[in-house]
């Protein structure tokens, strides 16, 4: 790392520990990257006035609560001018809808959907987001378990214990 | 080739083996002097504590805390299945060497012959003993910096070797100077070991440190051996291998290895580069002793060169960070410690205390339950200061330093 590293390349480096780890203070930022506290909350609030950063959330594992997600692929009829964002944009409004992406393919979008129950998710693909206008077909896969997401994987495996001394 | 017993037929004049005679002279020692009086190690008792105690913070581990990437751990498993379960070249398998004198060149900036000039050992260790063996005859000295890593003086003496100590201070951040080395260098000294990025202290030399070293063993015809095993864990930019500057090739070797930079201590694996003749001379030890370095690591290797710059950078990025986060600490409470050029340690100066660094560590590890090591387990040099390695998860680095504060205010060394 050079003495004086960019701005740009500060924001980054931001960006890496924040994804890893949302929590983590300004000050452990600051110390890490050999600033001062408020030049890092400085450089966070810049990110986040841009638009880097959206938001902050938890990473829960879904295994252990009582609720259904599935995975909607959607084939869509695009717009003449807007393609598929029109139609996109209209159904990331709906709550049951975490995620949603444009993909190659089959199929048009790739949407995360979450509900109560699965007659829950079932309703809203049956009345929500199939009578959507230039949704052509849904295709519902219900997630079963859930091993790795952004990064981080779910289940424990048991650490090795190191040598508490070694030269 | 691997050897077999029938070669001894090979050599006539001496039989391969004696019988033993029935009875030995009293006098005679069952273990050889000059093993008999290595030190196990100068600081035993304080493992034995260390291992007592449970609940420890250690900042005395040195290897990564990261496991090997997941690339070669897998392709490890690959060559299992494929059945590659067999010797290889005594060099190390040829595609490995292939792959090691590519990315030396790339990394390290030496064109070195796969075939002639690299070995694969295991470990970094295991190759400096093979060059010492190799190169020294019975009252060589041999020159090495200090504080250092603890095998280089029984190295050395296991090899019927002088061990000459030049020591190195805080002044000039732990590098070791050229007129030291010539108050210490005799018609007798033959070799001039280095160790840089440096464990314990984390020193460094830029290019300019290495030319002045580099012209110092020119003069007096020294060959070197280059322990560049953190070379790969720099935080100032990197230069070339002291072996690229003109007239040193032919007097370098060059051990590097993967335990540090890709994770990989227990593989056991790492090369050296150099001269053919030399190399060859290594090659005839290890032939002997090793045969190969174990397969399976070797196989581990290759993915680690040829697929895992990624993962490396990650790892070097995330010491370099907690690097920043302990020297802040250490200097924060008054124990002074420079910035550190590589390797993943912090060699803090704690004579500010009044202790030793012994009583200091294993003070700070009965009353807080916090481990590192006394500066003087890497010769006398490093007493007054305590190595801490970095290669500790964030939060055990910021328990650590809480605790050591407890610590200082405890006895009265911090308000």
């Amino acid at each position: 790392m050079a003495k004086i590293a960019s701005t740009a390349a500060l924001k980054e480096r931001i960006l890496a520990l924040l994804k890893r780890n949302a929590r983590i203070s300004a000050q452990e930022i600051a110390d890490r990257l050999n600033l001062t506290a408020a030049k890092a909350n400085e450089l966070i609030a810049q990110l986040e006035s841009d638009g880097v950063i959206r938001g902050y959330t938890a990473l829960v594992n879904t295994d252990l609560e009582s609720e259904t997600r599935a995975i909607i692929e959607v084939q869509i009829q695009p717009e003449r001018d807007a393609g598929f964002d029109n139609i996109a944009e209209r159904i990331c409004k709906f709550d049951e809808v975490v995620s949603a992406f444009l993909v190659s393919g089959r199929y048009d979008l790739h949407l995360e959907v979450v509900g109560k129950s699965l007659q829950d998710v079932a309703r809203f693909v049956s009345s929500k987001l199939s009578t959507q206008p230039g949704v052509k077909s849904c295709a519902t896969l219900f997630l079963l378990k859930k091993y790795k997401e952004s990064g981080i994987e779910l289940h424990k495996e048991e650490g090795y214990e190191r040598l508490k001394i070694t030269m | 080739m691997s050897v077999s017993r029938s070669q001894c037929k090979s050599t006539p004049k001496k039989s391969c083996t004696k019988t033993p005679k029935a009875s030995v002279a009293p006098s005679r020692p069952r273990v050889a002097p000059h093993i008999a009086v290595l030190p196990k190690s100068g600081i035993r008792d304080f493992f034995d504590l260390v291992s007592t105690m449970k609940e420890v913070i250690s900042l005395g581990i040195g290897e990564p805390d990261f496991t090997a990437p997941w690339k070669i751990r897998e392709a490890v498993i690959y060559s299992l299945q494929r059945g590659f379960t067999h010797y290889t070249s005594n060099l190390g398998d040829i595609k490995l060497r292939r792959s090691i004198c590519r990315y030396f060149e790339e990394r390290f900036g030496g064109k070195y012959s796969p075939e002639t000039e690299c070995i694969v050992t295991v470990g970094v260790s295991e190759g400096l003993d093979l060059a010492a063996r190799a190169l020294l005859e019975p009252g060589d000295e041999v020159l090495y910096h200090e504080p250092c890593y603890v095998s280089y003086n029984p190295t050395i003496r296991m090899a019927h070797g002088v061990p000459v100590p030049v020591l190195t201070t805080a002044k000039h951040d732990f590098v070791v100077q050229v007129e030291d080395l010539e108050k210490a260098v005799t018609p007798k000294t033959k070799l001039l070991m280095l160790n840089y990025p440096n464990n314990p202290t984390g020193a460094g030399m830029t290019w300019e440190d290495k030319k002045k070293v580099a012209e110092f063993a020119i003069k007096h015809d020294l060959l070197v051996l280059s322990d560049e095993i953190y070379d790969e864990l720099s935080y100032i930019p990197r230069s070339p291998s002291i072996a690229t500057i003109p007239g040193m090739r032919e007097r370098t070797i060059v051990f590097n290895g993967f335990s540090k930079a890709f994770a990989m201590t227990g593989f056991r694996i790492a090369y050296a580069v150099g001269p053919h003749d030399l190399i060859d001379a290594m090659m005839k030890i290890h032939q002997y002793t090793m045969l190969c370095a174990p397969g399976l690591s070797q196989f581990g290797a290759i993915e680690a060169l040829d697929n895992s710059a990624d993962e490396r950078e990650a790892m070097r990025e995330e010491y370099e960070q907690r690097r920043n986060v302990i020297v802040k600490g250490f200097n924060d409470l008054g124990l002074k410690c420079f910035m550190p050029r590589g390797a993943f340690y912090v060699f803090p100066c704690i004579k500010s205390t009044g202790m030793t660094s012994i009583e200091f560590a294993t003070k700070l590890l009965q009353e807080e339950h916090v481990a590192v090591i006394p500066g003087s387990a890497f010769g006398e040099s490093g007493e007054g200061f305590v190595r801490c390695a970095y290669a500790t998860a964030m939060d055990e680095i910021q328990e650590a330093l809480v605790r050591i504060r407890k610590f200082l205010v405890k006895h009265k060394l911090l308000k």
